[in-house]
């Protein structure tokens, strides 16, 4: 549907809608886009959003690279913030790139 | 007492020694920093070698500047007056506003999230000022600043709540950090009583703070 979505037609997401993930805790260099407020945790993959440029490469004028697969991964905001103060049932959504994401199937 | 500035009037009773003149306001255009510099030098070379010229550079800022969240509101209503419509902008944003003459970015992509009864949609970009400029035009001041990015995904109901918006335990708060591709357009809940009003009137419900999620539309009159 989208024209940011390029070659999706060979691709898989990895992820589907529902799926339990946790986001890679690295402190890795350079233009990231994965909020530090997440890294770590998990979360659950509320859509496949489409294929984009990665955007750590995109930063430092590369644009050859494979597109990858962008998801909208849905926390809670307890689970980010121990000493949220508002419901339980309160989240926060954050697109994170596929290579940034992990299964979760621990009991975490 | 030759400086007539000692004659103006003030609010207050407040005399100055002779011959003191007030601090001046810095202009706010008088810096001419590094990325300021480097964006003219890139321009006039850019217009020298004929890849564009300084009067299409000019209508660029005057397309862009004439963006307004009016055209977001007008989103909304038209999705208010028309199921159909509602059914597509939810399930192809992009789409939808073209189909309504809108010009969309080509290198994000819209994502509409629609605000119930039992769920309340803010809109917040931790890392920048990320905002759907196709639609809506420029983000206000406070958006880009620190401190509703940083506070929004934090506390979020402390941040409506200043803002006039007190919402109650049972609706849930979904904040959306558009740190990456995806641009936010908050659907509004359709104000109550509002059965016989135009398209037209509808959209003048529907101000830029709503389409962000700090404020939902409200009937005239009511509070």
């Amino acid at each position: 549907m989208s024209r940011a979505q390029g070659a999706s037609a060979v691709k898989q997401p990895a992820y589907s809608p529902g799926d339990r993930v946790r986001v890679l805790k690295v402190d890795a260099p350079g233009h990231i886009r994965t909020p530090y407020y997440v890294r770590g945790l998990e979360g659950e993959v509320e859509r496949f959003v489409g294929y984009f440029r990665n955007p750590e490469e995109l930063a430092y004028g590369r644009y050859q690279g494979e597109k990858r697969a962008l998801y909208r991964v849905r926390f809670l905001q307890t689970q980010i913030w121990p000493d949220y103060t508002g419901p339980r049932q309160d989240t926060l959504d954050v697109e994170i790139y596929e290579h940034w994401l992990e299964n979760a199937r621990s009991g975490a | 007492m030759s400086d007539h500035h000692d004659h103006h009037d003030h609010d207050q009773d407040h005399a100055h020694p002779p011959g003191y003149r007030h601090p001046l306001q810095p202009d706010a255009d008088d810096t001419l920093t590094y990325p300021r510099r480097l964006e003219i030098a890139v321009r006039e070379l850019l217009i020298e070698k004929g890849i564009f010229t300084a009067e299409e550079v000019r209508a660029g800022i005057e397309e862009m500047d004439g963006r307004t969240p009016e055209n977001g509101a007008r989103v909304v209503a038209r999705a208010w007056a028309d199921p159909e419509f509602k059914q597509e902008l939810l399930a192809n944003p992009g789409r939808a506003c073209e189909s309504l003459g809108y010009v969309m970015d080509t290198t994000t992509q819209l994502a509409v999230v629609e605000n119930t009864p039992q769920v309340h949609n803010v809109i917040v970009c931790t890392l920048c000022s990320c905002y759907p400029r196709a639609l809506l035009g420029m983000p206000p001041t406070w958006y880009k600043s620190l401190a509703y990015r940083r506070r929004t995904v934090r506390e979020p109901r402390a941040v409506l709540k200043e803002f006039g918006l007190e919402l109650p335990d049972d609706v849930t708060v979904r904040v959306h950090d558009s740190n990456a591709d995806l641009r936010y357009l908050v659907l509004p809940l359709r104000p109550e009583g509002t059965t016989d009003m135009t398209e037209a009137e509808l959209a003048g419900l529907v101000t830029r703070d709503c389409l962000v999620g700090v404020a939902v539309p409200r009937k005239p009159g009511s509070k």
